[in-house]
């Protein structure tokens, strides 16, 4: 197996001595990390140890205490979901969050509400402008339907669909908003090895075909071995690793964290 | 047989977003509306117009208004009647203070009032929401209860506090007959359920759905919950207001706060419940069976009755139609929760298999 050695130059976000704590439990300590454009970065590390919260505070869901996020050479330290959204982050949950009573059409077409503006008067008449938005959008929509081949369920109601395509969908609502960061929630957890290819293929195809820069969490080591460029373990908040998925293989305490010591 | 969809192929992304794409629907609601407009008015009589379709049609609507709130976005609400009367009161007010404005525009005004006052009453939303809430929407109704029967502006001081409506003019024609007042609501609750229609299945309508389904995520892709809420608050109020006026100036003629009561709030949560929350058709079904139903259990209650040697005096009837109807409404809700709208779809899915049901 040839083994993908990419690099690339450009910071796109970059996290700064974050510290989040809730009450008494320290969730995150003083982490930095950066995230470089057009790569697919993947965070590990056992459950408990910050991974989701980390992505909550790179999409504004949690405000980290301490420490700042620079996304695009905008320092912050705060900032809402939505705009975090605006500014083109988009993710997807570990529990899947699909809006369940919506089709699967739906569901993507709201993925793209950040980009449709008419009003509501010319929306109560779906007429001219609203119209004419709601179709375009429509095509786009159906541009993301086709690459994720899920064309046979576009009517369906979500909540009655199986949990890979629910996984799908949600993916595909993700990517409605052509998003320049997108941040994937275990992508694969519960799925078969059919559904994990799958699943893989896509998210190589989106950082290929889109550019879009990834970072996901995913516990298949072989999947983040196989499928990331860069790699940070973290470990009861705190971050142990970093590196290119050669490296995290080698690191001692990685190792002993982690994957495990033989005694 | 008759209900089959194959061979109607959709070639553009319009005819697949239509609201009927199945050719029969088309074919069907063209039919009833047609029906509805043009032959009604020859075959009813008085009575059934006046006192079963121009109050059910008027339900219906201020049922689509609930309906985009509760339904739709997910927030309850149990202050509709007090929107209803913002709306029927507003209406009153521009039509008594600036005689110039023509009747439908003063009602139209008095949905627009009933929008903002909404707008206001949803504030409360952004903090809390499910059974707190429908406490907050409660004391909008208690409060409007009180305010159209203590201060005497919004009544014009008339001593009675009951209020008679305007003449109704509409563009120069004076809806005076059952027909007429019955046309004039079906024109007005046809061209709004249409609104309210693209409404729910454009960009602010899957909004509005998103913040029900999952509000997290829908703030995470984007959505601002305060302009969804709000927006659903004001839209739905403004249907309710419209539908308050038409029921004070149209079906009423004159009114006191009575009218628009806490029991007119359950009354359209219960038709929007159980029509289906969610669903525009299920506001004229749920509307139908809470308007009509009682009426006629009043009516063939005695007859049925006579049936057994039953000789049964007004109270004894009165007392049986609300057991029956109180308990056919927990029938229809074990069976099927989620209202008529679903058992008609349901049964439309079993249709377009009929007679082979493979």
């Amino acid at each position: 197996m040839t083994v993908r050695v990419r690099s690339f130059p450009d910071v796109l976000l970059s996290v700064e001595n974050i510290s989040l704590s809730f009450g008494g439990v320290k969730a995150l300590t003083d982490i930095s990390f950066d995230i470089r454009k057009g790569e697919i970065r993947a965070i590990i590390g056992p459950n408990g140890a910050g991974k989701s919260s980390m992505l909550n505070c790179i999409n504004g869901f949690y405000h980290p205490q301490q420490g700042a996020i620079t996304y695009k050479g905008v320092r912050r330290s705060q900032m809402r979901p939505h705009e975090a959204a605006e500014q083109g982050i988009a993710r997807t949950f570990q529990n899947i969050a699909l809006f369940k009573g919506m089709s699967t059409l739906d569901n993507i077409m709201t993925g793209r509400n950040l980009r449709m503006k008419t009003g509501l008067l010319w929306q109560a008449l779906h007429l001219g402008p609203a119209r004419r938005e709601e179709i375009e959008h429509r095509r786009e929509v159906e541009r993301i339907i086709d690459f994720l081949e899920i064309q046979h369920i576009r009517k369906t109601p979500v909540g009655r669909l199986p949990y890979g395509l629910q996984k799908r969908v949600e993916l595909g609502r993700a990517l409605a908003a052509q998003p320049e960061l997108l941040l994937l929630d275990e992508p694969m957890a519960g799925m078969n090895i059919e559904e994990k290819q799958d699943m893989c293929r896509f998210v190589l195809d989106v950082n290929d075909e889109f550019g879009t820069t990834i970072c996901l969490i995913e516990h298949d080591m072989g999947v983040v071995m196989d499928i990331s460029d860069r790699v940070v373990v973290l470990d009861y908040g705190k971050k142990i690793g970093d590196g290119q998925p050669d490296e995290i293989k080698k690191n001692e305490a990685v190792i002993s964290a982690y994957l495990g010591v033989s005694h | 047989m008759f209900y089959r969809e194959a061979g109607q192929f959709k070639v553009t992304y319009s005819a697949d977003m239509a609201i009927f794409p199945i050719a029969q629907d088309r074919i069907a609601v063209l039919a009833i509306v047609a029906g509805a407009f043009l032959l009604m008015p020859f075959v009813a009589t008085e009575y059934f117009l006046n006192s079963i379709m121009v109050p059910t049609l008027i339900l219906a609507l201020a049922a689509i208004g609930l309906n985009i709130l509760v339904g739709y976005c997910g927030q309850v609400s149990l202050g509709s009647g007090a929107f209803m009367a913002i709306g029927a009161y507003a209406a009153y007010s521009f039509a008594i203070r600036v005689p110039e404005l023509p009747l439908l525009v003063s009602i139209l005004l008095g949905g627009v009032v009933s929008a903002m006052v909404g707008i206001a009453f949803g504030i409360p939303s952004l903090r809390i929401k499910g059974f707190y809430l429908a406490v907050a929407t409660l004391a909008a109704q208690f409060f409007f209860d009180w305010l159209f029967a203590r201060v005497g502006w919004f009544t014009n001081y008339t001593p009675s506090g009951s209020v008679n409506a305007p003449r109704l003019d509409v563009f120069g024609w004076t809806v005076n007959t059952p027909v007429e007042k019955y046309l004039f609501v079906l024109a007005v609750v046809c061209v709004l359920a249409l609104l309210a229609k693209n409404l729910v299945r454009g960009h602010v309508g899957r909004q509005w759905m998103a913040i029900r389904d999952m509000d997290i995520a829908a703030e995470i892709i984007g959505i601002r919950p305060m302009y969804a809420k709000l927006s659903a608050f004001a839209v739905s109020s403004f249907f309710v207001g419209v539908a308050g006026a038409l029921w004070a100036f149209v079906h009423l003629g004159s009114w006191e706060p009575l009218a628009f009561s806490i029991d007119r709030s359950f009354q359209l949560l219960f038709a929007v419940i159980i029509g289906g929350l969610g669903s525009i058709l299920g506001c004229f079904l749920g509307a139908a069976f809470m308007w009509i139903l009682p009426i006629f259990l009043d009516i063939a209650l005695p007859p049925l009755g006579e049936l057994v040697g039953w000789k049964m005096d007004k109270a004894t009837v009165s007392h049986f139609s609300f057991m029956i109807f109180g308990g056919l409404i927990v029938f229809f809700l074990i069976v099927e929760p989620h209202g008529l709208a679903r058992l008609w779809s349901l049964l439309k899915e079993k249709l377009r298999l009929w007679p082979f049901p493979y």
